[in-house]
């Protein structure tokens, strides 16, 4: 049976590395260099701006601009997509002494929660899973939270540059020396076009990669440097919207079940989220891994049938969808994280990294802690004479992050996600007992499959997708209208992917995308990029996404 | 030459009209009007074909207008003026053209651009109400100008086709989308900007009487917000034949034909 | 109440006559005013469309459609008494003249209405806003009440009255001749550019293919209306971008619109969607355009196009109407 991986995308690493071609005199340089406005990239800036708050003479020698976030959406937050429940843990560190808690954009703290099993008819309540305790956490939309950071971050004394994406690695000698940023007025053809506007150099001390799930430098940073860990990384596709409803919702519910299929076959690990943002919002989102079988499968479609079921309904009654949104989830845990977390002049934090705890459905609180050590150890090799090329000049990051509550917590859920390859209850049986030893039972890692290598198979699946009716369930064209994009449609395509694939790979492709980029195509698979929403599953299932022109693509603002 | 582009900040995505204040929803992120930005292409363009000069961009609005006027500065504008004010706020065309002249009228400007029209009101109004006030002579829907020595050439685009107009400075010149593509700023130019002069001035500092402004200098009001009418029965049909004929009947009994 | 007239060769513009008709209509003493040189005849068109008076402003230095100098015009006559409201129907020319003469006479200026009402002793006009989304209500709270409606706001209806000319005494501002007009436009060759056309005939993926376009080209021909095309095709290279309709294309809102094998995802729906009548024709029953077309055609546009565009053509010819 085909596998997506029988066609690779016509990607090289090497082709995103480069050394600087600008002149010295001419170079764009900065202290610091982040590459992403997200909670790791900003908690990074943040805390760079404590600490040179209390360094004067070390702001000083990094010049005019000390510290430089990159962002590619358009604004901080227009690419920011989450459920979220968040634990405060790490923004409690990060702000100790500066702020309090009620300070924080968090939309409400969680007072109930609640699992269920779904059947298509019923809701099964089922005991909280130890690993899914959400007591003294908070919901909140990561795009609002990542608007708020940025500007804290600027308060500190960081710039920030939305719409500039980071496309090539600057190495020289074997050490990272900045980015290259993309370039912008180039047409479908790759021609200039009369505003082309070429990208530049930007020379930093120390780059910091905090791009996010997929992120693009952090992909070839790890091919680039032999980084990646002992396993491959998978990922997951979550898709939500955002109402307005009638009714208040008082708890937090997860649930499992259907509609996904338990069967091993179909390889369906997931479930859906449904929290409430204060009391007159409510944002709700289904997550599948992506190493599901069924070409049929689409998680836009699952997430709008979920909508149908009586629990999800109730709650929606009444109410009026006003955001919508897609991004993936690294899944790989523990064993997917990269051997080193960081190469001479480089360091890589957050999602990018793999820092996400699947069981608890939680990254956000490791983005924080993770950007936040890796600016401690930035800081740490700016003093006077030091440079962070250096043999081990970085190494106190890794060092840090292992002692860290980040590093204690993904040991322990370790294999969790991997155990449910096995199927559904298999699956469920064996996270029991790692929650229960606290990671110690089943002895030995499991191997993870990348996703890209799963079979195809191909079922009715789509026989019971909702047909959109504009109130309660939507198709995927008005809601990528709902997510704000409005990317030129003549910018180049930004998706690496082999054209000529059978039927099987097409449908797979063009049901897997949310935002309805790819369609079976008579020779092949056609692609329209323009609709893209940058979420990254295709990089999970045979493809390779590249940051388009800056300031392309969504414009979240409350998911 | 010195040019003053009059720019905008309009709400960005989605628009939506507050029920309560019965005015368009400005709380959310805001970008520089389009239009605004082709006339500031022009300026700039302009600047570049005489070799000297200079580029001040205006804007009248709340203190977040600064990510337009500091977009602009990154394009290549040298200066910008924020007139910030609350005596400004629910200003209509009479008042933002009385504020905005007076504004003009401190820079002296040879040159004064406007973008055609605005992405959250749509009006193609204020650059005809500016030219009144400050006693100039106007053209709108440029979609080319050409100078030579203090005259303009400029092929105003109108329902018939293209009139040339030429027009001695100083001017006041509405620019139209078809007349230039505004330049994406480079990244030098973008961390650039910050560091570029940029005014921040109240009512008072103009000299513009409060009675001027604001609700009170305006001469229009909002009455209501209403539903508006249902686009009337939609008819289908299938096509047997005669699905032509009936789209003429339906096009003649609409007056359309 | 005053109308400004617009005329392009000897003729009166339709959209300031409609307003004209209105403004008779909701109120018996009407006044119009036509400015430029050679145009006194045009009274009498005026009259009979509900004027009992045109003031007639005769000049060359008028000659020209330029703005500044009917705004003196205006205002002189506003100035001399017994205008509470000016009424303009829209244009390039007219939206210049209306905001001028607010400035000028420190008037409210209300503008994209699609409607006016008397309510009590006050005008009331509505907005159309947001892409006709919402409709707003307006109103002025001083005089004179300046109004400028959308183009073909109203139809001009002949009530065969008379009125009586009355010759203004022109006085320019210096300022206001100092534009001048070199070269002055003729009608469009080629027809009318997507943004101002009445009439807009679209093609999307349903046409099957690049060749045929022609079929949206003849319909458009035979309409006097100007050719658009969805995102898609203009994507995959069928017709140029510059006649895309839609969310990242042109926003349009003629009075007729004729989608041909337009499926009518949001992306293309809302640069049409305040178009005055949708005609949608599509083989797909489940298209989502048939929601919001006035008239739905579930047929096939390579049939029902072509047989469109002929008996269009023969009304044309043997003259019952266009």
């Amino acid at each position: 049976m085909t596998k997506p991986s029988d066609f690779p995308p016509p990607f090289r690493a090497a082709d995103y590395v480069a050394a600087p071609t600008t002149p010295d005199d001419e170079l764009i340089r900065v202290g610091v260099l982040i590459v992403g406005a997200g909670p790791a990239g900003l908690a990074c800036a943040i805390r760079l701006g404590q600490l040179l708050e209390d360094a004067p003479d070390v702001r000083e020698r990094l010049g005019d601009v000390p510290v430089a976030v990159l962002e590619k959406g358009r604004s901080p937050g227009s690419h920011l997509l989450s459920g979220a429940v968040v634990n405060p843990r790490a923004l409690r560190r990060l702000f100790k002494g500066r702020k309090t808690m009620d300070e924080l954009p968090f939309t409400s703290r969680v007072d109930h929660e609640a699992v269920y099993m779904l059947t298509p008819k019923r809701a099964i309540r089922l005991p909280t899973p130890p690993t899914m305790r959400n007591d003294g956490n908070y919901v909140a939309s990561l795009s609002q939270l990542g608007r708020w950071l940025a500007e804290e971050a600027e308060q500190g004394g960081a710039m920030i540059l939305p719409e500039t994406p980071a496309t090539k690695l600057l190495v020289d000698g074997g050490r990272v020396v900045g980015v290259r940023t993309g370039d912008k007025g180039r047409g479908r053809d790759g021609s200039e076009l009369g505003n082309f506007e070429p990208g530049a150099d930007v020379a930093a001390r120390v780059t910091v990669l905090a791009e996010g799930t997929q992120g693009h430098l952090t992909g070839v940073a790890l091919e680039r440097f032999g980084l990646h860990g002992e396993h491959p990384q998978v990922w997951a596709l979550g898709v939500k919207e955002v109402w307005k409803v009638a009714t208040p919702l008082d708890r937090v519910i997860h649930t499992m079940g259907w509609p996904l299929r338990a069967g091993a076959k179909y390889r369906e690990f997931g479930g859906s989220f449904v929290y409430p943002m204060g009391d007159d919002l409510v944002t709700l989102g289904m997550v599948v891994g992506l190493d599901y079988r069924d070409v049929e499968l689409s998680v836009h479609d699952l997430l709008q049938e979920l909508k149908t079921h009586p629990l999800i309904r109730k709650i929606l009654e009444g109410g009026e969808r006003i955001a919508w949104g897609a991004k993936t989830i690294p899944e790989g845990g523990f064993v997917a994280l990269p051997r080193r977390m960081h190469a001479p002049g480089l360091l890589l934090c957050g999602d990018g990294a793999g820092f996400v705890n699947v069981p608890a459905l939680k990254g956000i609180h490791y983005a924080i802690e993770t950007g936040s050590l890796a600016a401690e150890a930035a800081f740490s090799a700016l003093g006077r004479g030091e440079t962070s090329w250096r043999p081990g000049a970085l190494e106190s990051y890794d060092a840090a992050v292992r002692k860290s509550f980040v590093w204690k917590d993904l040991k322990e859920v370790r294999n969790m996600r991997q155990a449910f390859g096995r199927g559904f209850w298999v699956g469920g049986a064996m996270a029991g007992a790692m929650s229960a030893t606290k990671g110690h039972f089943p002895h030995g890692d499991k191997a993870t499959e990348r996703d890209v290598d799963q079979e195809l198979v191909r079922t009715d699946r789509a026989a019971s997708y909702p047909a959109p009716d504009g109130t309660l369930t939507f198709d995927k064209l008005s809601s990528v209208f709902l997510s704000g994009n409005r990317t030129r449609d003549d910018e180049p395509s930004h998706i690496l992917l082999h054209r000529e694939v059978p039927p099987e790979v097409a449908e797979l492709w063009a049901r897997m995308c949310p935002a309805q980029v790819y369609e079976v195509a008579d020779d092949g698979v056609a692609v329209t990029p323009s609709n893209c929403v940058q979420c990254g599953a295709i990089t999970a299932k045979g493809g390779r996404l590249t940051p388009p022109e800056g300031g392309s693509g969504p414009e979240y603002t409350l998911t | 030459m010195k040019i003053a582009v009059c720019i905008k900040q309009v709400p960005e995505g989605a628009k939506r009209i507050d029920p309560a204040t019965r005015r368009l929803d400005r709380s959310g992120e805001g970008a520089l009007n389009s239009f605004d930005a082709n006339a500031v292409e022009e300026a700039l363009r302009l600047k570049d074909a005489a070799g000297e000069g200079e580029v001040a961009v205006v804007s009248l609005g709340p203190a977040k207008a600064q990510d337009a006027l500091r977009k602009a500065l990154a394009m290549g504008a040298d200066r910008a003026l924020l007139v910030c004010d609350e005596g400004a706020a629910g200003s209509d065309l009479l008042a933002t053209s009385a504020v905005l002249a007076r504004a003009l009228e401190r820079e002296d400007a040879a040159l004064v651009l406007f973008g055609q029209q605005s992405g959250d009101g749509d009006g193609a109004v204020l650059a005809a109400a500016v030219a009144d006030r400050l006693h100039r002579p106007m053209v709108s829907q440029a979609a080319e100008v050409t100078r030579s020595d203090d005259k303009l050439r400029v092929k105003r685009q109108t329902e018939f086709g293209y009139d040339v107009i030429e027009v001695p400075l100083p001017a006041v010149v509405a620019v139209s989308d078809a007349i230039n593509e505004p330049r994406y700023p480079s990244l030098k130019g973008i961390m650039g900007a910050k560091s570029k002069p940029q005014d921040v001035v109240s009512l008072a500092d103009l000299g513009v009487d409060a009675g001027q402004a604001g609700e009170e200098g305006s001469h229009t009001e909002v009455l209501a917000l209403r539903d508006p009418p249902a686009r009337g029965d939609s008819r289908k049909l299938e096509d047997d034949g005669t699905a032509a004929a009936q789209v003429v009947d339906f096009l003649v009994e609409k007056r359309l034909l | 109440m005053l109308v400004f007239l617009e005329h392009h060769g000897d003729q009166l513009l339709r959209g300031p006559l409609g307003v004209l008709s209105k403004a008779a209509a909701l109120d018996g003493d009407v006044a119009g005013v036509v400015v430029g040189t050679g145009v006194r005849a045009l009274a009498e068109e005026a009259g009979r469309h509900g004027a009992s008076r045109v003031y007639v402003a005769d000049d060359t230095p008028l000659q020209a459609p330029l703005p500044q100098p009917r705004v003196d015009v205006l205002a002189q006559i506003v100035r001399d008494g017994g205008v509470d409201a000016v009424l303009f129907g829209n244009s390039v020319l007219a939206a210049d003249v209306a905001a001028g003469l607010a400035a000028r006479l420190d008037a409210g200026l209300n503008w994209d209405l699609v409607d006016i009402a008397r309510d009590g002793g006050r005008l009331v006009g509505i907005r159309a806003a947001l892409q006709d989304s919402v409709y707003v209500e307006v109103g002025w709270t001083s005089e004179p009440q300046l109004a400028l409606f959308r183009s073909g706001a109203f139809d001009p209806v002949e009530t065969g009255g008379f009125a009586e000319v009355v010759d203004v005494p022109v006085s320019l501002e210096a300022f206001s001749t100092e534009a001048q007009m070199l070269e002055q436009a003729h009608e469009e060759a080629e027809g009318p550019s997507i943004e101002e056309a009445d009439i807009v005939v679209s093609g999307g993926r349903g046409l099957g293919g690049p060749e045929n376009f022609v079929l949206v080209e003849g319909l458009a021909k035979a309409l006097g209306g100007a050719v658009g095309a969805t995102r898609a095709v203009v994507d995959a290279g069928w017709y140029p971008y510059s006649a895309q309709v839609g969310q990242t294309g042109k926003t349009v809102s003629p009075r007729l619109y004729v989608a041909c094998g337009i499926s009518g995802a949001i992306q293309h729906k809302v640069g049409m969607q305040s178009a005055g009548v949708i005609v949608a024709i599509n083989k797909d029953p489940n298209a989502p355009i048939f929601e919001f077309a006035d008239l739905g055609v579930v047929g096939d546009v390579h049939q029902v196009v072509p047989k469109l565009t002929e008996l269009i053509e023969q009304r044309k010819q043997s003259g019952d109407g266009g």
